[in-house]
């Protein structure tokens, strides 16, 4: 017989991927989160959720790839697949604001001098 | 002085080869008109050609998007105390000789907001692809179930605006696609929007930044923005913004 997915494990699981959902809607809802980079966590709180409370699914895709022992090991793998697509995605966005950074800084300094040397008096 | 204060924004990313055929056609159609072209991190000669033809030009360091770049040009009139801005965009597909159509309804105090619509009554035979028809039929109809007003229009660019609505968009402007969910945040606002017949000519040069994925990728976003727009707080206060 194959091994199934404990009652209480899918209803804890099931409850964490509700609140991860709700917590970035109300993130979204309160301008502390962008619409932009919400997407990817509110698609790994979706998959959560579904491979959370659909026991039978999870049974199945565990007995697909493999997982004989214990199927909730499958919401741990895709949790930790989505998470390093999450910080994958920062990395990237942080590479191209250091970018901006740079080139904001170059650009209020040359103003600046600018008008410093617009405001000195002509020799 | 003249007794309204107008402005025209243009926002343009890599637009030379249209960008000066715009601010002239505007120049023409009413030499007292102060056009702004918001150059949003062009490689090409946008901003030179845009000067050239006798726009002010507000180059941005960098990259912002249409969001971000538009409401440059509403923080530019509200610094400059313009009452009207006009908004249209650097490809040259919106025609200056229907301007006048947008105002009216501003002039006449009817609406705060006026939208060019290229699926309103009268407007002409404007047939995009399919996938934008779609996109765009989706999100008329999405918005004008959460304001409780029929629009056919929510992504036109060619837009008239107040004060009070220069107001609004200079503390806040959405991200990409923003009129979309301009239409949404100008309804919480309690200001009026109003659409009329406008037609739009094919673009002129260049090729329309959307591609087919990224579609459907904004149309996920914006949904999802519009859904959560509707649970947000104010940004200006009622009172402040009627």
């Amino acid at each position: 017989m194959n091994p199934v997915t404990p009652l209480y494990v899918s209803i804890a699981a099931t409850v964490a991927s509700i609140l991860l959902i709700l917590v970035v809607f109300e993130l979204i809802r309160s301008r502390r989160l962008r619409e932009r980079y919400a997407l990817l966590w509110l698609a790994t709180g979706v998959v959560l959720l579904v491979l959370s409370a659909w026991r039978g699914g999870l049974n199945t895709i565990a007995g697909w790839v493999g997982v004989t022992g214990y199927p909730p090991a499958v919401l741990f793998a895709v949790a930790t697949l989505f998470i390093f697509a999450v910080l994958l995605h920062y990395s990237t966005v942080i590479s191209k604001l250091a970018d901006q950074n740079v080139i904001l800084a170059q650009r209020l300094a040359l103003l600046e001098q600018r008008v410093r040397r617009e405001q000195e008096p002509q020799p | 002085m003249p007794e309204h204060r107008r402005v025209a924004i243009v926002p343009a990313r890599n637009e030379e080869d249209a960008v000066a055929g715009v601010v002239e056609e505007l120049r023409a159609y009413d030499p007292e008109l102060d056009v702004v072209v918001i150059d949003d991190g062009s490689e090409d000669l946008t901003a030179e050609r845009a000067a050239g033809a006798g726009a002010a030009v507000v180059s941005l360091p960098f990259n912002l998007g249409i969001g971000g770049a538009v409401q440059t040009g509403f923080k530019y009139a509200l610094d400059h105390g313009y009452d009207t801005v006009i908004r249209l965009d650097g490809d040259g597909q919106h025609d200056p000789q229907q301007i006048p159509n947008l105002l009216a309804p501003l002039e006449r105090d009817e609406a705060d907001v006026v939208v060019g619509s290229r699926f309103a009554e009268g407007a002409g035979d404007y047939k995009p692809p399919f996938a934008r028809r779609a996109g765009i039929r989706w999100f008329a109809q999405l918005v004008s179930l959460l304001t409780g007003q029929k629009l056919t229009d929510t992504t036109s660019g060619f837009q008239a605006v107040n004060t009070r609505a220069i107001r609004l968009f200079a503390a806040d402007y959405p991200h990409d696609y923003p009129e979309v969910e301009a239409v949404v945040m100008v309804v919480r606002h309690r200001l009026r929007i109003l659409e009329v017949p406008a037609q739009m000519r094919g673009r002129e040069t260049g090729s329309s930044s959307i591609t087919m994925l990224r579609s459907l990728y904004y149309a996920i976003k914006v949904t999802l923005a519009l859904l959560v727009g509707i649970f947000r707080r104010r940004v200006v206060p009622l009172e402040e913004s009627r």
